[in-house]
This record gives C-alpha cells, structure tokens and sequence, in this order.
C-alpha cells in the first residue's frame, strides 16, 4: 500500500511539472469569457449555457488528461526504460500499475475539484447579478448542489477511461493506446443503442453479437446526466449508487486485465 | 550459507522476425554461482548475452528455462529487493526530478522515515561526486552526471548485493577512477558486487573471479590469476652488452628479436625452452640479463579467443543441428 502510494504521488508531481494544471487556467478563462459573453447575447438562459458549458468542459479536459496522461503512465516508463531501475526496488508490478492508475486519478480529481469550484464561482457571480425577478424563470438555482452529481459521474467515467488508457498500454505503443481509448470512448456513448439493435434487425446473429458487445463494451452514456442536472430534473440515489458500482466494477476488470498482462511482460 | 547468486541452467529465447517468427537465443544455459562478499566481472562484447542476464536476474524479462537465486531466494521475491541494488545500462531517469528528488523517491519505496532519507540521499550524492547540481532537474544533467546517480540509486538501501551493468559507461577518467575506488569500498565493506564490463581493464583491476560470456554462452569462469596463468605464451628477455656469440646462442630459439640500443636486446622465447638453461649460458658468454618476464595473455587476448572458439563452436554446432 505505501509503495503504491509514493508512486501515485510521483505520477501527481509528474503531471504537475509537466504544466497539466494550465489546462485549469484555460478553463477559468473559457468559462468566464462565455459568462461575459453569454450575458451580452442571451436573456434568462445564460445560467443553463454556463451549466452545459461547464460540466462538458469538466468531461473534455479530463478526457483529454485520462487519455494522453493515461496512455503514457507505464508505456512512458517502458520505453525511456526507467522502469529498470524501479522495478528493482521491493514493489511489485501489480503496485507498480495501481500506484500509476491511482496517481492519474489523483491528478483527475484535482483537475475535476477545481473547475468545479471555477465554475460555482462563475454561478454564483452570474446569480449574484442577476435580479430575482429573473432567476424564478430558471429551471434550477444558480448555484445549484445538484451540480455536483453530474460531476461525480463524469469523475467515475474519467476513472473508466484512465482504467482503459493504462489497460491498452500495458500492450500496445501510445499512438495506438489512445486511439484504441478514444474510439472506446465514442462507442461507449452510443452503447446504449446496440442493446437496442434486436429490434430493428432480423438476423439472431447479430442481435447476439450486438448484445455480446453491448456487456463487454463500457456503456459511458449511462454516466452523462449533464442534461437532467442543468434541466432541474431529479437524478436518484439509486441511479448514482448503480452506475457508480457499474463504473467501479468495469474498472476493477480492467485493472486486473491490466496487471495480468504487465506481470508477464519482458522488459527487452 | 547459499552463495550471494545462483545460476542454475539460465536460458532466455526471443521470437525474432515479423511474420515468421523464429527463436533466437540470448542466453544459453548459464550457471553460475557467487559467493558472498565476491566482485565477480561479468565480460563479453555487446550482444553477448550480459545485459539480458542481468535482467533476468531483476526479472525484467522472464527465463525460457533454468532458475536463478539470490540470497537464496528465487529472483522475482520482492522483499529480497531490499537487500538488492541495480545500475541499469544506460540509465534513464525521471528528468523532470532532480537528483535529490530522485534519490528521495527511491528511498521512499523502502519505507525509510524522512530524515534518514535526507541523510542518506546526501550521503550518497557526496560520494558519487555530484554536488550543487543536486538540486537541477535530471534533464540538464550530463550522460556521466547520470550515471553517478545511477550508481548512487543503487546503493540507496545500503544493499548486500549489488549489480551494476557497465558501471563505467559514459563516465570520464576521474569517473572511472572514483567508481573503481567505490566498488572496492563497497568489495571491503562485504558486500557482493556483480557487474558486466566489455572494458577488460576495469575487470583486472577489481574482480576476484570473472565469467567470459560470448554468443551467449559462459566462454569461461574462474579466478583471474588462474586464467592469465594458465595462459603465459612465452618469455620476454632484456639482455644487455650482448655479444654477436650470445646472440647466435639466442637466434635458432626466439620467436622474435629487437635491437633497442647499445647492445640492448629484446628477446621473445617460447614456452619450449626453459629460461634457467638460456640465462646461464648467456651469462657465461658475458651478457647481462636486464629482465625477465613471462608474456602472458592479456585480458584482452583471451577475450578474444574465447569469443573465437563460442563462435566457431556455436558454428560447428548450428552445422550438426542443420544435419540431424
């Protein structure tokens, strides 16, 4: 547990020096140059624009930190070969690849925390400005808690996808770990549809394989609940206690998947 | 008590080729075993098989067949790797941490509480030579600055045995000189030292025994006096006042003869002709016998020829499988 630990903070401190924390300033700025903008163009709805904004700024930037960081943790490692000197200290590569997913995640839920606070501050601005009378036309408070369940469920979907970015470089070479990755990510959010396929066509075999793929495949949508959340509308307990077992389970196989693989490895 | 490292039959094969991949042998059936407080030289020329030993000894890469042990534990046992320390060749580190960090880092992962890092990290460094530079990122530090810190890693947790492979690498003169001086330290403090050179020199300055590796296969292994002994190819003679008699005396039985100056002669005899014979007649006609040493193999041609004979064994044996 403590090796796993030192390693998680070398990957935090690794990401740090390697200027990952910019893309918060990018963000501040974006939310607050749209915020300005918003409240020049638009009358009553610039609250929901900033939510929608928001919350899929927080899913992008921390799917393009999952993948590109992600893809890197132990494939880096590999080919720059600093990973011989590592794994000659009293850590096993089990520890090795959970401390690496654990120090993404680390950096995950930093970079998360912060633009969720970037973008309360932004909310409660905008609300602050904004005159009662208005606000009683919005769907939700401006600064609204409920927020923080949608990103909750990107954060465990940003866990999956680092879970798949470090799975796929445990075999393969970067370049094709995030493709790989990616192209999990967009299937993932159209899953929904292949369970689905029976109805719309004849063939049993295709059914069978589009349900197959269906459970094997992440189904990532079931994590976006961006657009109940900025609607107002309720987004149950039990709904996040399930997706959220689903998320934590998926992740669970692919790190096992991930260990398994990269303690049979030859380090050549 | 085991030896420090037991090799038992070690045998490591790559599937080379894109489509049809067919085996290659890296290391074939290589035993060997160090005692405890040895500096045992591990030598051969690139790609014979040094490198890929010492990896399967961290268990970087998995043996085809064979097993090894150290400190009588079955590489791959990670507790063992707290009394094991390890230079890679052409290290790489981190190079967004500096040495102190790195150091630092690598401490951590053996539990040590933060001041006994401290003490350590800077110990270490002051030993290896590196100074303020301490404290720059490992990206500006130069090949033989890092090899320092490598060396320094390696002894981190004060380890019993420790492998360095090609310690010498990139290192300068002074280098070279502090890492000799360091291996000894660590040969008088008890400690089992391992390390792979092609640099023969290194070898005959520090090693109590050697193993030649070549194609693969352990060529030779043995204590270094015993091999060059083994090895003496003649006598070289340094006679002075040497008249054109003693001279007709030398002719019909040396190998080579050298006119140095002033009657000084050099003189190669073989192996056939004892030297006590040769001096006293030498003497008698009135020479004066300068020195007298044996010419032994150097390293260096004993490398060489064992390389030699892997290779055309290798050959012979490759011919035999092609038959059957």
């Amino acid at each position: 547990m403590r090796a796993i630990s030192r390693i998680a903070v070398s990957v935090f401190r690794e990401s740090v020096r390697d200027r990952v924390p910019y893309n918060l300033v990018l963000f501040a700025v974006l939310l607050i140059a749209s915020s300005f903008l918003l409240g020049q163009l638009t009358a009553g709805q610039d609250v929901k624009i900033i939510k929608d904004l928001g919350l899929a700024a927080t899913a992008v930037f921390g799917l393009f930190i999952a993948i590109f960081i992600g893809i890197g943790l132990v494939s880096k490692e590999v080919e720059r070969r600093s990973i011989y000197a590592l794994l000659a200290k009293p850590i096993s590569r089990p520890e090795l690849v959970l401390g690496k997913y654990a120090g993404l995640v680390l950096t995950l839920a930093v970079n998360v925390a912060v633009m969720t606070i970037a973008l309360y501050v932004v909310l409660a601005y905008m609300t602050w400005t904004t005159p009662p009378a208005l606000q009683t036309a919005w769907d939700a408070p401006g600064v609204d808690p409920a927020l923080l369940k949608a990103v909750f469920l990107i954060f465990v979907e940003l866990m999956l996808i680092t879970g798949l970015a470090l799975f796929f470089s445990t075999f393969s070479t970067p370049m094709l770990s995030a493709a790989l990755t990616f192209g999990l990510y967009i299937v993932g959010h159209f899953n929904a549809d292949l369970r689905n396929f029976e109805q719309v066509v004849e063939s049993r075999s295709a059914a069978w394989l589009a349900r197959g793929l269906y459970h094997i495949l992440p189904d990532l949508s079931a994590f976006d609940v961006k657009t109940q959340v900025v609607h107002g509308l309720a987004v149950p307990g039990g709904y996040l206690a399930l997706t959220t077992g689903y998320g934590l389970l998926y992740i669970a196989a692919l790190l096992i998947a991930a260990t398994f693989i990269f303690s049979r490895r030859d380090f050549k | 008590m085991p030896p420090a490292i037991q090799i038992e039959e070690l045998t490591k094969d790559y599937a080379i080729g894109f489509w049809r991949k067919r085996p290659y042998r890296a290391l074939d059936r290589l035993s060997l075993a160090i005692e405890a407080g040895e500096v045992f030289g591990f030598l051969g020329p690139n790609g014979a098989g040094k490198t890929t030993t010492l990896k399967l000894l961290m268990q970087l890469i998995f043996p085809t067949s064979g097993r090894a042990e150290i400190l009588g534990h079955p590489v791959g046992h990670v507790a063992t790797r707290r009394q094991i320390g390890y230079l890679p060749e052409n290290p790489y580190f981190y190079d967004y941490l500096t040495a102190e960090e790195l150091l630092d880092y690598f401490a951590q992962l053996f539990g040590y509480a933060a001041a006994d890092r401290r003490t350590r990290v800077s110990r270490l460094l002051d030993k290896v030579g590196i100074g303020a530079e301490r404290r720059l990122q490992l990206r500006k530090f130069s090949k033989g600055m890092v090899q320092r810190v490598g060396i320094a890693q390696a002894l981190i947790n004060d380890p019993a045995v420790i492998f360095l492979d090609e310690p010498m690498s990139g290192l300068d003169p002074l280098g070279r000189r502090d890492v000799r001086r360091l291996i000894l330290e660590l040969r008088d403090q008890g400690r089992t030292v391992f390390f792979s050179s092609h640099i023969l020199a290194d070898a005959e300055a520090l090693c109590s025994r050697v193993g030649v590796v070549a194609g693969g296969r352990l060529a030779a292994a043995g204590r270094l006096s015993d091999m060059l002994a083994f090895e003496i190819r003649g006598w070289e003679l340094v006679i002075a006042n040497a008249s054109p008699e003693s001279l007709a005396r030398l002719a019909p039985i040396a190998r080579k003869t050298t006119d140095i100056s002033h009657g000084r002669y050099s003189v190669e005899l073989s192996l056939d002709h004892p030297p006590e014979q040769v001096l006293a007649d030498l003497s008698a006609m009135g020479a004066s016998v300068v020195s007298l040493n044996p010419i032994r193999d150097t390293l260096e041609d004993f490398f060489v020829r064992r390389v030699a004979e892997a290779g055309s064994a290798r050959s012979v044996e490759e011919a035999a499988h092609a038959r059957d």
